[in-house]
C-alpha cells in the first residue's frame, strides 16, 4: 500500500449488456483465468459466457439444514427425556412428532445461516478494501455501467495484447487500475 | 445458438397480447437508481415529517404502556377469567399475519418466477420485519413477569429446568424467532447490492462509511453474483416452507387445545390464507400512498396494484370458504358444544364482531372481481384497510368468543378491553410506522438491482439492450 503504482489490472468499460456479454465470451475463449465481469445486476447467461461452474452455496445450506434438524431432535430428546424428564399428561418423554416442529424450524434457521454465510465465505466478503473500489469510474458499476477487469497477475496478461483484445471486444474506455 | 435463433422469423406480438411492462416509459438503469436513491438523499419531505411525528408519539405511548404494565402487572389488561387471552393474543396473531405477505412476495413469488414482485418485495419485506417486531411484544409481555422470558429459550437456568417441548407454545417460540431471523437475513442479502449503490452515490464521509460497511465491499463481480443468486434462491426455497409453517404453528396454539371453536383441523391452512390476505391488505395500504408520495408510479404500476388486488381476492375467498366449512363441520360433528360455539359466534353477545368479520373478510374483497374497483386507487386503499379491520375481528372472534363461553355455564363471562389494552395496541402502530418511515429515509425502498434486472434492456438478447448497434453475430 505504501509503495506507489503497482498495477492491479486492466479495466474496460461497456455501455450495455449485449457488448459486455460478448466481450466476456471473447475473454473466456482467450483463456484468461484471473478476470471478472462487474455489473449493476446479474446478467442472464453471464455465468456461461464466463465459463463459471454451478455455485457451491447449496452445499453450505444443506449442511446447515442437516445440522439444524439433528440439533433440534437431539436437544429436545436430551432436555425432555434425559436431563430433566417430566411426565406431562401421560405423553411419552420423547416423541419425534412433538419434537418435529421446533426441529423443522431449526432446519430452516441453520440452512439459511449456511446459505448466507456460505455465500459470504465463497465471495470472500466482507472485504472493504479493494483496488477497484478506489477507482473513480468504477463507482458507476452499481449505477448503469458494465466492466471487465483482467488482472495483471493472470499468466496470459500482456499490457498491449490484452488491451487490444478488450478494444476489439467493443470496450468504450480502457484504463489501468493501480493496486 | 444466437445465429440459429436469428434465422427463425419471429412475428411481432399482437398488441392485445402485450403485457403492460414492469417498468413503464422505458426507464433507463440510471433513472431507476436515481429515482429510488433520491428518496434517501436530501432533506426529508414535509409529508415524511407529518407521518413521522405522530408515529413517534404513538411509539412513546407504547413505551409508556409497557412500562406501566411491567411495573404494575398484567392485571392492567382486560384479560380475566374466563377470557384469559384477550387483545394481547389477538394483536399478536394479527401482526404476525400481516408479516406473511412480505415473505410470500419475497419467497413464494420468487420461486414462481412472478417478476412483478421485484417492485414491491423490499417494502413488503420491511413490513414483515416490523410487523413481527410488533407481534413479538405481545407474547413476551403477556407472560406477566417479563424478566423470566428467557426461560422460553433452551438456556440453562438455576433450576436445571428445560423448556417443555410438547407444548405448541414452545413450537411457537421457535417458529416466530426463526421467522424473524430468516426474514432479516433475506432482507439484508437483498439489500447488499443496493447498499453498494448508496455507497457509490454517497456525498458525505458519514454516508460513505455507513453504507460502505453495510455493503460489505460489494463490487458487483459476476463471480459474486453467481454465488449470490444461488444463496438468494436457497433462501427463497427455505422461506417458503417457513412462512407456511409459522402461521400453521400459531394456529396450533389454538387447535391443539380441546376448546370448541379452537379444536379444528382446518386451522393451519385457514390461518395461512388469512395471514396472506391481511398482509396483502397492508401492502396495498402502504404502497398506494407511497407510490405517489415518492413518485414511483413507473415502478409500482397499476399492473402491480391490480395483481395484488387479485391475490387479496383469492385469499379472501379461501378465508370465506374456511368460515363456511367451520360451520359445516360444527354441525356435521354432532358435538353439542361445537354447535353451540358456532351458533353463539353468529348470534351470541358478540354477534357484532362476527358480522363485522364476515362483511370485511368475505363480502368486501369480492368487489375486487371488478376491474373498475381494482383500478380506482382510493377505493382499493379503503378496501385494503377494511381487510385488516376484518382480520383483526377474525382473531377477536377466535380468541374472545371461543373463550367467553365454556363447558360450565358458571364459568361464562364477558370480556371488555381496558384503556391500557387499547393504548398498547395503538402504540404498536407507532413502532411499526416509526420503523417503516425510518426505513424509507435510510434504505432503498425498491430493490434497485432487481428492478434493473427485469427491464427489457437488461436482457442481452433484447433489441433494446443495444439501441443503435445492429444485430450481434
Amino acid at each position: 500500500m505504501a509503495e506507489p503504482s503497482k498495477p492491479y489490472g486492466l479495466i474496460a468499460e461497456f455501455d450495455n449488456t449485449t457488448d459486455v456479454l460478448h466481450a466476456a465470451e471473447k475473454v473466456r475463449d482467450a483463456g484468461f483465468r484471473r478476470w471478472d465481469v462487474f455489473t449493476p445486476f446479474p446478467i442472464h447467461g453471464m455465468d456461461r459466457a464466463m465459463g463459471l461452474k454451478n455455485s457451491k452455496v447449496g452445499w453450505f445450506a444443506f449442511l446447515g439444514g442437516a445440522t439444524g434438524y439433528t440439533t433440534g431432535m437431539l436437544m429436545i430428546w436430551w432436555m425432555n427425556a434425559v436431563d430433566y424428564p417430566i411426565l406431562v399428561g401421560g405423553k411419552p418423554m420423547f416423541s419425534p412428532f412433538g419434537a418435529f416442529p421446533p426441529s423443522y424450524e431449526l432446519t430452516i434457521l441453520f440452512g439459511a445461516f449456511g446459505a448466507v454465510f456460505g455465500m459470504l465465505f465463497l465471495n470472500r466478503l466482507p472485504r472493504l478494501h479493494h483496488p477497484l473500489l478506489k477507482h473513480r469510474r468504477f463507482a458507476q458499476v452499481t449505477h448503469d455501467k458494465f466492466y471487465i477487469v483482467i488482472e495483471t497477475s493472470d499468466p496470459k496478461y500482456s499490457p498491449d495484447a490484452t488491451r487490444k483484445l478488450l478494444e476489439a471486444a467493443g470496450a468504450r474506455h480502457i484504463e489501468l487500475v493501480e493496486e | 445458438m444466437a445465429e440459429v435463433a436469428a434465422n427463425i422469423p419471429v412475428p411481432p406480438t399482437p398488441p392485445e397480447l402485450m403485457r403492460e411492462p414492469l417498468v413503464r416509459n422505458n426507464r433507463s438503469f440510471a433513472w431507476i437508481s436515481d429515482r429510488v436513491a433520491a428518496i434517501t438523499e436530501g432533506k426529508a419531505p414535509a409529508w415524511w415529517w407529518a407521518a413521522f411525528i405522530p408515529s413517534f408519539a404513538l411509539l412513546c405511548l407504547l413505551v409508556a404502556m409497557l412500562a406501566y404494565q411491567i411495573s404494575t402487572g398484567v392485571g392492567v389488561w382486560g384479560n380475566n377469567h374466563p377470557v384469559m387471552w384477550g387483545w394481547d393474543i389477538i394483536n399478536f396473531v394479527w401482526w404476525i399475519g400481516i408479516g406473511h405477505a412480505g415473505t410470500l412476495i419475497s419467497a413464494i413469488l420468487f420461486l414462481l418466477r412472478q417478476r412483478w414482485r421485484t417492485a414491491v418485495n423490499r417494502a413488503a419485506e420491511a413490513m414483515t420485519i416490523f410487523a413481527v417486531m410488533c407481534a413479538g411484544i405481545f407474547p413476551a409481555m403477556h407472560v406477566g413477569r417479563v424478566w423470566f422470558d428467557w426461560w422460553l429459550f433452551p438456556i440453562p437456568n438455576f433450576q436445571g429446568l428445560w423448556p417443555q417441548f410438547r407444548s405448541p407454545l414452545m413450537w411457537d417460540v421457535f417458529a416466530v424467532s426463526t421467522y424473524f431471523t430468516v426474514s432479516v437475513l433475506f432482507w439484508y442479502v437483498g439489500l447488499i447490492p443496493d447498499l453498494a449503490t448508496l455507497r457509490d452515490r454517497a456525498k458525505t464521509r458519514l454516508r460513505q462509511f455507513i453504507y460502505g460497511v453495510l455493503a460489505l465491499g460489494w463490487t458487483g463481480s459476476n463471480r459474486h453474483w453467481s454465488n449470490y443468486e444461488k444463496a438468494y434462491l436457497i433462501l427463497a426455497g427455505l422461506s417458503t416452507p417457513l412462512v407456511l409453517s409459522v402461521h400453521s404453528i400459531v394456529s396450533l396454539d389454538f387447535a391443539v387445545s380441546q376448546l370448541p371453536g379452537w379444536h379444528t383441523t382446518i386451522f393451519p391452512p385457514y390461518f395461512v390464507a388469512g395471514a396472506i390476505f391481511s398482509g396483502f391488505g397492508m401492502v396495498l395500504t402502504l404502497l398506494i400512498p407511497l407510490r405517489s408520495m415518492c413518485k414511483l408510479e413507473d415502478i409500482i404500476t397499476m399492473r402491480h396494484i391490480d395483481v395484488m388486488c387479485k391475490v387479496t381476492l383469492a385469499t379472501g375467498s379461501i378465508v370465506g370458504y374456511a368460515y363456511g366449512m367451520e360451520f359445516f363441520i360444527a354441525w356435521y360433528s354432532g358435538s353439542l358444544y361445537e354447535r353451540f360455539a358456532f351458533i353463539n359466534r353468529a348470534l351470541g353477545p358478540y354477534w357484532w364482531g362476527y358480522w363485522l368479520m364476515i362483511i370485511c373478510n368475505v363480502v368486501v374483497p369480492q368487489l375486487f372481481w371488478f376491474k373498475r374497483v381494482r383500478h380506482t386507487l382510493w377505493v382499493v386503499f379503503i378496501l385494503s384497510i377494511l381487510v385488516n379491520v376484518g382480520m383483526w375481528f377474525e382473531r377477536f372472534v377466535i380468541v374472545v368468543i371461543s373463550l367467553h363461553r365454556e363447558f360450565l355455564p358458571a364459568n361464562w363471562g364477558y370480556f371488555k378491553p381496558t384503556w391500557v389494552d387499547i393504548c398498547t395496541y395503538l402504540g404498536t402502530f407507532g413502532l411499526f410506522f416509526t420503523c417503516f418511515l425510518l426505513f424509507l429515509r435510510f434504505l432503498p425502498m425498491i430493490a434497485i438491482s432487481e428492478v434493473k434486472g427485469v427491464t427489457p434492456q437488461a436482457d442481452p438478447h433484447h433489441p433494446l439492450a443495444k439501441p443503435n448497434g445492429g444485430h450481434h453475430g
